[in-house]
C-alpha cells in the first residue's frame, strides 16, 4: 500500500510517528499552518513557524524518505486578532517562494465570526494574488454546517477563484454535498471522538462517489491517529472494495489536487 | 455498494451493539446525577429521535440535531471551543 497523508500536523508528533507512517506506505505528506493550543504573542512567533515548517520538519520527514509539503496562514482560531492576523498576512509572502509551500492554508472559519470571515476574506485574496492553491479548514461541531457555507459565500464572492483549485476539508455528511456541488474538492479528518469515523468516511464514499473527495488523519497534539489513512483503507478492503478504488481514495485523488501546485513533486 | 445487508450486520452489529448501550448507560448516568442539565441533554435527546427517521439520512439528521441554524457571522467569537451542541440564540 503507498498513500499520500494529506493532512499532518507533524511538529506536534513524535519522530517514531515518522517511522510508522513510513512502514506503513507514507510516501508524502502535507503540513498546514495551525494554531499551537496557545495564542502566539507576535508575528515573530509565526515567522519561526514558518521557518519550522519549510526548513526543519521536511529534513525530518526526508530521514524517512517521506516528501514533506506545507501551507502557510494565521489559523482562524487566532483570526479574532486583526492586528495581529494583518501582521502575519505580512509575514506569508516572504516564505510564498520556498520549494515546499504549496498555497494558502488551512484557512477558514472557527466561531463563525465577523472578524474570522475579514481574516478569510484576506487570505483568499492572498491566495488568489499569488495564484496559490487553497487549503480550508471548516468549524468544529455544532459550527460547522453554518461556518461551511459562509465559506462557500466568501469563495463564490471572489471571482478570481477556481473551485476546482480549493480543498474544504474535514466535511461530514452534512456538508459533503454542498461542498462537492459548489465545485470544490472535499476532505474528511479520521478522528477518533470528533469529525468522521473510518466506517463513515468509507459510507460517504459510496454515497457521494470517490471524485474530488481525500482521507487525511489531520495528527496533532489532540486525540488524533497518524495512522488512519492506511487503517481505513485496509477497513475499504475488508468491505470488498477494489485495490484500484482505495488506491485512488488515498494516493490517486491527493496527488491529482496537490499536482495543481507545480512544486508537488514525488 | 460493495456489501449486502447480511455482510453489514456481520461486520458492523456488535460494534453498533457497543455503541448504543454505552448511549443508553450516558442517559442513565445524566438521570442518576444530581442538579441541573443544560442545553446539550435537549440537544441529544432530540439527536436521539433522529434515529427512527427513515431513509439513509440518519447521519446528516443527527448531525443537523446539533448544529446552529442561524445564517448571520456573529458579532464577536465568544472563545475558541465548541461544545457539540448549539445553545440557542443569545446564549
Amino acid at each position: 500500500m503507498r498513500f499520500i497523508e494529506p493532512h499532518a500536523h507533524m511538529v506536534s508528533r513524535t519522530t517514531d510517528d515518522y517511522a510508522d507512517m513510513a512502514t506503513a506506505g507514507c510516501v508524502a505528506l502535507c503540513e498546514p499552518a495551525f494554531w499551537a493550543g496557545f495564542d502566539r504573542g507576535s508575528a515573530d512567533g509565526f515567522r519561526d513557524y514558518f521557518r519550522q515548517l519549510t526548513e526543519y520538519e521536511p529534513r525530518r520527514a526526508a530521514n524517512y524518505g517521506i516528501k514533506h509539503f506545507t501551507w502557510l496562514c494565521i489559523n482562524p482560531k487566532e483570526s479574532e486578532d486583526m492586528a495581529l492576523a494583518a501582521d502575519v498576512l505580512d509575514v506569508i509572502p516572504e516564505f510564498m517562494d520556498c520549494p515546499n509551500v504549496l498555497g494558502i492554508g488551512e484557512i477558514g472559519l472557527n466561531k463563525n465570526s465577523r472578524n474570522e470571515i475579514k481574516v478569510l476574506e484576506q487570505h483568499v485574496d492572498l491566495a488568489a494574488s499569488h495564484d496559490q492553491l487553497i487549503l480550508v479548514h471548516t468549524p468544529h461541531l455544532e459550527d460547522k454546517h453554518k461556518g461551511t457555507r459562509l465559506i462557500l459565500d466568501v469563495l463564490k464572492n471572489d471571482s478570481r477563484i477556481n473551485p476546482e483549485r480549493v480543498m474544504i476539508d474535514h466535511v461530514e455528511e452534512h456538508t459533503i454535498g454542498m461542498v462537492l456541488d459548489a465545485g470544490h474538492w472535499g476532505g474528511m479528518t479520521l478522528y477518533p471522538e470528533s469529525k468522521c469515523s473510518p466506517a463513515r468516511a468509507i459510507d460517504m464514499i459510496e454515497r457521494f462517489g470517490s471524485d474530488r473527495l481525500w482521507w487525511d488523519a489531520a495528527c496533532d497534539w489532540g486525540p488524533s491517529v497518524p495512522l488512519a489513512v492506511p487503517r481505513t483503507a485496509c477497513e475499504m478492503r475488508r468491505r470488498g472494495h477494489e485495490e484500484s478504488l482505495i488506491e485512488k481514495v488515498i494516493f490517486e485523488n491527493p496527488k491529482t489536487f496537490l499536482s495543481q501546485s507545480e512544486r508537488f513533486q514525488l | 455498494m460493495a456489501m449486502n445487508r447480511q455482510k453489514v450486520l456481520d461486520q458492523y452489529f456488535m460494534d453498533a451493539r457497543h455503541k448504543l448501550i454505552d448511549i443508553a448507560a450516558f442517559l442513565d448516568r445524566v438521570e442518576r446525577a444530581e442538579g441541573e442539565a443544560d442545553f446539550r441533554l435537549d440537544a441529544f435527546r432530540d439527536a436521539v429521535k433522529r434515529l427512527e427517521d427513515h431513509g439513509e439520512d440518519r447521519a446528516h439528521d443527527v448531525l443537523m440535531a446539533f448544529s446552529d441554524p442561524t445564517e448571520e457571522p456573529i458579532a464577536v467569537a465568544p472563545g475558541k471551543g465548541a461544545c457539540g451542541a448549539w445553545p440557542g440564540e443569545g446564549e
